[in-house]
């Protein structure tokens, strides 16, 4: 298994280098551009500076290699600087990723942003998964049970109603009407007592409720069809027989063999919870790494966009690698050799 | 620099409530910009929503009242030919610092910050956005320590490009010294926490997120600023930012809420907050495409070359489109107390306003039929006019937004009626306006045979504006389709007057070009303007003082602004 | 020769029972299935025959009356710019079911059978799976952009706008939803595949074909179900949001996802323009999954016995 890990961990090198040009491929190709939100007064030559300033002017190959340099190379090194107070060579004129809309190092702005998002898209997934893993059992054992037809009532409405619909309702409803809850996300809100933790938690609930339902929705229905599959097969039959409990059977024998699509699910989750939900963060203006995205990629941003984008890939091949070796603990047989 | 501002902080904070008469004594003040802010130096900016987010920090010479006066702000009166401040030839303005004033960190304000500014935002490998203020500079002088004197190339009619207005404000020179050019973008502490003059600094600035400021204790008015804090949220939409303001009372002022105004009407029966507007010089138009974009020309698609438009070079029918449409219910549907119906593309200020359009204000359906019959564009079997085998057939686009949708449905349908076929396109914004070479769906490219947006002018001066529909400024593939005059109007009469206008002095005479312009455009029906459009913001009824400015930023008076005791 | 099979076929009619045949019968017992199936047609027979009986035109506007609330002219309702929302939810329900299937049977189809492939033949895992977390690095909205600028006119030329579009939107959202369905689909072959029914096929040498013919595709149908109803839902909402870029059909044109969107605002407004599409949506969905359901249930030898 480590040797499989081994190979897969530097089969992903070239596998994120193809990424990284194909996203870069795809930003220069797309025809928004950084100039586009200045106001129309803004004459056109000067917009044709700004994108010269920019470094437009370049080709394509040349501005392509300057960010493998400035990611590959330049950020990590700065790391390195700022984790042991060090300087190696010309830090001063080495140049980072820099955000176009906000000529800031973009690094510094995912590092800014990462909090947020962990907090109420990481505990949305949490919720999520927490509701799911019962309901999706308790449904699917006891199948066309009134708990199954609520629940799978439920998960559906909470999948085909889009976000943008749940968050609106739930800001009319418990901001507008009850004025229970803030409608906006206080980013600059720190926890120091219980005072703010109380805030804090009031000010995540919307958000994190809006998401978990969707999430959960979806969840839920891998999770009981799943369990579905393996409630009939033979191995239960034999588990019963041989005098196990009911709970050592469900728990135990099917769930474990009922995770493989659900822990496939999660595993392509995880780099969701670090993208952010773009629409959710939007509505709460919870300003996570959704939101940075979304702006990005709405100003054109190229650098920001890639730069993010490109660390969703790493994230993604890392957590399907991740995904692959859980499957061989869930289920012994599969082996990759 | 961090320093000084946590210094500022503290004393922020060790002044509240005490000795100094009432600046900072009435808390925080909380503003929504539904677009985030992405940078605090106007001169790197990527929309209005950054200018006017510096605006509490850095000032110019002179802004912009509600009115579109000039007022002095860092000088004691603004120079003119009269006080002797513009020279007779025009070609130099002199301004005199006020006594006295000092930045944010406690420095003086002197003429060589006036003259680096000039020098930053003009350096050529700067990038910088507002460089069109400085259009014609030849040179900054620092003639004192407190007087400045800015030379022009040509003679200027309107010498008030310079550091006047929002866009146009003084940086510290002290501070952006190592920020010229080329480094301009890497000054990122610089560019995120500007010193100023202005009444508030900004102490914590997360991009595309908030803002937080508090009081410039070294604020020339010592009263002011009431408020002791300000944050300025961003994110999100426009709606959901007025109900922050008008229905939830979590914010105190919403910017730019281009809502239905039925939603913005029954948010603010709360009571929490009202909507204000005002109205600079914006107009929604429709641009008509006066050379033709058929496909097949190839390259010469939408270029004068390509040749003129099959059906929309006939004046008849361009003045066709523009009777059958009902601008009071433009108005009514999609913009409420922000909208103005207009004939004219040159609305404001009031001297350049003309009348002599004025009978598009009516919808008339009968004689736009009328003036199609006798062009002999007569409907055909499917009821849609055509003449010789053209039939008027129209891809109308426009950028993404709902009001501009309903807008596009509800001129589809008196088009319908006056037998002309619509196709209706929307293009997401930043590819809209973006100006991208490779995408054919650009404004300037205009490949459709309307199109629909907003422009105006900064200031007060249209000579700049009216410019715009000059032939020499027709977007084509020779300039890069960089170029605003969006319609392919070439008309050598309108350009002498262009011409004339550059060397026209007296306002009285101005005034007179502008409209004639304005009249000549109008007539032509180069482009069919709809609405005069104002713009809307939201604010708690706790909130007093805001005085509404569509001819500079919207937060220009911060300074007076205090919650009602 | 014919002559002689049909004979045959006929003769044996009474005693065979077909694969179908059975599973018809099974689906037919499933009460889920049959409500599900009922409640969809429904669906379907009302956006197609609805505007017959119903004829105001869903594009036309009739200022005098918006914002309305339910009458019996206007049994939902209009909107703001007096469109009758009835009309709208009938004329949009024709396009997002459309689209909603076909694109979900494009994803389906791209997901499950590279899912299969890449599961089922070691030497495919590795570049099957790569492209797949290429596709799902993707960054999808600039993506959307290139892909508008590229194709948009030429399909336009080709199909008209509206036929152009809808092939567009559907393979849009089938090639950037199929992914999720991949990598479920392979997991769930990665495990199968060692089962002991079928190393027991394979060590009597049943080809691969029939192999996952007979005895994977059936046990990763469940999932496959699952992924349909998520995916038609999924689909009805990105067309809504496709046309916001601009890549969708044209602003005046309404659909499910379009509805819901542009009602939002006005939810406290005329609440009837956000309660019918989301209910259309929400039912379409439901009505899937349980006919999803009954099939997978009639599909699965193991229950349909009983």
């Amino acid at each position: 298994m480590l040797n499989y890990a081994i190979r897969r961990l530097l089969f992903a090198i070239p596998t994120l280098l193809i990424i990284s040009f194909l996203i870069f491929a795809i930003l220069d190709l797309a025809p928004n551009d950084p100039t586009g939100n200045l106001p129309l007064t803004i004459p056109p030559e000067v917009r044709e500076k700004i994108r010269m300033a920019l470094g437009l002017g370049d080709p394509f190959p040349i501005r392509y290699l300057k960010w493998l340099q400035q990611f590959f190379i330049n950020e990590p090194l700065n790391i390195i600087e700022q984790a042991f107070g060090i300087t190696i060579g010309d830090s001063e004129n080495r140049l980072r990723v820099q955000s176009w809309a906000t000529r800031s190092p973009v690094v510094d702005l995912i590092i800014e942003r990462t909090p947020q998002t962990l907090w109420v898209v990481g505990m949305s997934y949490v919720v999520g998964i927490l509701i799911a893993i019962p309901i999706g059992v308790i449904s699917a054992y006891r199948q066309y049970s009134v708990f199954d037809q609520v629940g799978t009532f439920i998960s559906m409405i909470g999948f085909s109603v889009p976000t943008f619909f749940t968050g609106l309702l739930f800001i009319v409803i418990f901001s507008s009407t009850l004025g229970w809850l803030p409608s906006i996300y206080d980013t600059t809100h720190e926890v120091t007592d219980f005072a703010s933790f109380w805030f804090q938690v009031k000010q995540m609930i919307m958000p994190v409720m809006v998401l978990a339902l969707f999430n959960a929705s979806q969840l839920s229905r891998f999770m009981r069809a799943s369990m579905l599959d393996n409630l009939s097969q033979d191995y239960v039959r034999t588990a019963r027989a041989k005098g196990l409990k009911e709970k050592v059977v469900l728990l135990v024998h099917v769930l474990r063999n009922s995770l493989i699509p659900v822990v496939t699910v999660i595993a392509l989750g995880i780099p969701q919870i670090f993208g952010g939900a773009i629409i959710t963060e939007q509505i709460f203006r919870v300003n996570g790494l959704g939101q940075l995205l979304i702006v990005g990629i709405q100003g054109a941003d190229i650098p920001l966009v890639q730069t993010l984008t490109f660390i969703f890939a790493i994230l993604i091949v890392f957590f399907n690698l991740v995904a692959d070796i859980v499957y061989g603990m869930l289920d012994p047989r599969i082996r990759y050799e | 620099m961090k320093k000084t501002l946590l210094v500022a902080a503290l004393a922020a904070g060790f002044y509240n409530g005490t000795a100094v008469a009432d600046r900072g004594t009435d808390g925080q003040l909380k503003i929504i910009y539904w677009q985030a802010v992405s940078i605090l130096n106007p001169f790197l900016s990527s929309g209005t929503k950054d200018i006017e987010a510096s605006s509490l920090v850095v000032e110019p010479l002179a802004k912009y009242d509600e009115k579109g006066n000039m007022v002095a702000n860092l000088v004691d009166e603004i120079p003119t030919i009269e006080n002797g401040g513009v020279s007779e030839d025009l070609k130099s303005i002199t301004w005199k610092l006020s006594d006295g004033l000092i930045w944010s960190d406690g420095t003086k304000v002197t003429s060589a910050d006036v003259a680096f500014t000039a020098a930053y935002c003009m350096h050529p490998e700067g990038g910088c956005a507002q460089i069109s203020n400085f259009t014609d500079v030849e040179s900054v002088e620092e003639v004192d320590e407190s007087t400045v004197k800015v030379n022009f190339s040509v003679a200027k009619p309107f010498p008030y490009g310079p550091f006047v207005g929002s866009q146009s404000p003084i940086i510290q020179k002290a501070q952006f010294e190592n920020c010229m050019g080329a480094k301009a973008p890497e000054c990122t502490e610089q560019n995120f926490g500007p010193v100023g003059t202005g009444p508030f600094v900004a102490t914590e600035f997360k991009a595309n997120d908030v803002v937080a400021y508090s009081v410039n204790e070294n604020y020339r008015d010592p009263a002011k600023p009431a408020f002791s804090s300000v944050v300025l949220k961003g994110g999100g939409d426009a709606a959901s930012a007025a109900r922050s303001v008008l229905e939830t009372g979590e914010f105190d002022y919403a910017w730019n809420l281009q809502v239905e105004p039925e939603i913005l009407d029954q948010m603010a029966q709360g009571g929490k907050g009202m909507v204000v507007s005002a109205y600079g010089t914006s107009v929604e138009r429709l641009m008509v495409n006066l050379t033709n974009p058929d496909p097949a020309l190839g390259d010469k698609r939408g270029t004068i070359e390509g040749g003129a438009h099959p059906f929309l070079s006939d004046l008849a029918v361009r003045q066709a489109l523009s009777l059958a449409i009902d601008r009071q219910t433009l108005v009514d549907v999609g913009y409420g107390d922000a909208g103005q119906v207009t004939c004219n593309v040159l609305p404001a200020p009031d001297v350049y306003a003309s009348t002599a359009n004025d009978a598009c204000k009516q919808q008339d359906m009968a004689a736009a039929k009328k003036l199609l019959d006798d062009a002999g564009w007569v409907p055909g079997s499917d009821g849609i006019r055509a003449k010789d085998g053209v039939r008027i057939s129209i891809l109308y686009q426009t950028s993404t937004n709902s009001v501009r949708q309903a807008t596009q449905a509800l001129i589809k349908q008196w088009w319908a009626e006056l037998g002309v076929e619509t196709e209706l396109r929307n293009i997401d914004g930043g590819v809209f306006f973006g100006g991208d070479q490779s995408s054919p769906d650009t404004f300037q490219k205009f490949f459709a045979d309307i199109e629909m947006y907003t422009n105006n002018f900064d200031g007060t001066d249209p000579e700049k504006y009216m410019a715009n529909w000059h032939c020499s400024d027709i977007p084509s593939p020779a300039n890069q389709w960089l170029g605003s005059n969006m319609p392919r109007y070439c008309n050598a009469e309108y350009d002498a007057l262009v011409a004339e206008m550059g060397t026209a002095a007296k306002l009285e005479d101005r005034a007179a070009l502008a409209k004639k312009m304005n009249d000549m455009l109008m007539q032509d029906v180069a482009m069919i303007p709809l609405i005069h459009r104002g713009g809307v913001s939201a604010h708690a009824t706790t909130l007093e003082g805001v005085r509404m400015n569509e001819w500079d930023s919207e937060l220009w008076n911060a300074a007076d602004w205090s919650r009602a005791k | 020769m014919s002559n002689a099979s049909n004979v045959v076929a006929a003769e044996e009619m009474p005693q065979h029972r077909s694969l179908w045949g059975d599973v018809w019968s099974q689906f037919r017992t499933h009460k889920g299935a049959v409500a599900g199936a009922a409640v969809f047609f429904l669906i379907v027979l009302g956006v197609v025959l609805g505007p017959y009986i119903h004829t105001l035109d869903p594009q036309f506007l009739d200022i005098r009356n918006k914002n309305l609330g339910p009458s019996l002219a206007h049994p939902m309702g209009t909107d703001n710019l007096g469109r009758d929302t009835l009309a709208q939810v009938m004329a949009g329900g024709r396009v997002s079911l459309l689209v909603g299937i076909v694109a979900m049977l494009l994803s389906l189809v791209v997901g499950t059978a590279i899912g299969v492939l890449a599961g089922f033949f070691k030497k495919l895992d590795g570049p099957l799976m790569r492209f797949t977390d290429l596709f799902l690095a993707l960054p999808l909205l600039p993506l959307l952009l290139v892909i508008i600028m590229l194709f948009r006119d030429s399909l336009r030329a080709a199909f008209g706008p509206e036929t152009g579009i809808f092939l567009l939107i559907v393979f849009v959202i089938g090639i950037t939803s199929w992914m999720q369905t991949a990598r479920i689909v392979r997991g769930d072959v990665l495990a199968l595949k060692e089962m002991e029914f079928v190393v027991a096929a394979r060590s009597i040498g049943a080809p691969s074909r029939r192999i996952i013919s007979r005895h994977i595709l059936p046990n990763v149908l469940s999932p496959i179900m699952v992924s349909a109803t998520l995916g038609i839902a999924n689909a009805i909402i990105t067309e809504s949001a496709l046309s916001f870029l601009g890549l969708g059909f044209p602003s005046d044109f309404p659909t499910w996802g379009r509805l819901l969107y542009d009602g939002a605002n006005f939810m406290q407004l005329t609440p009837e323009r956000v309660i019918w599409p989301g209910l259309a949506i929400s039912l379409t969905v439901l009505s899937v999954n349980y006919m999803g359901d009954g099939l997978r249930d009639a599909l699965d030898p193991r229950i349909r016995g009983r």
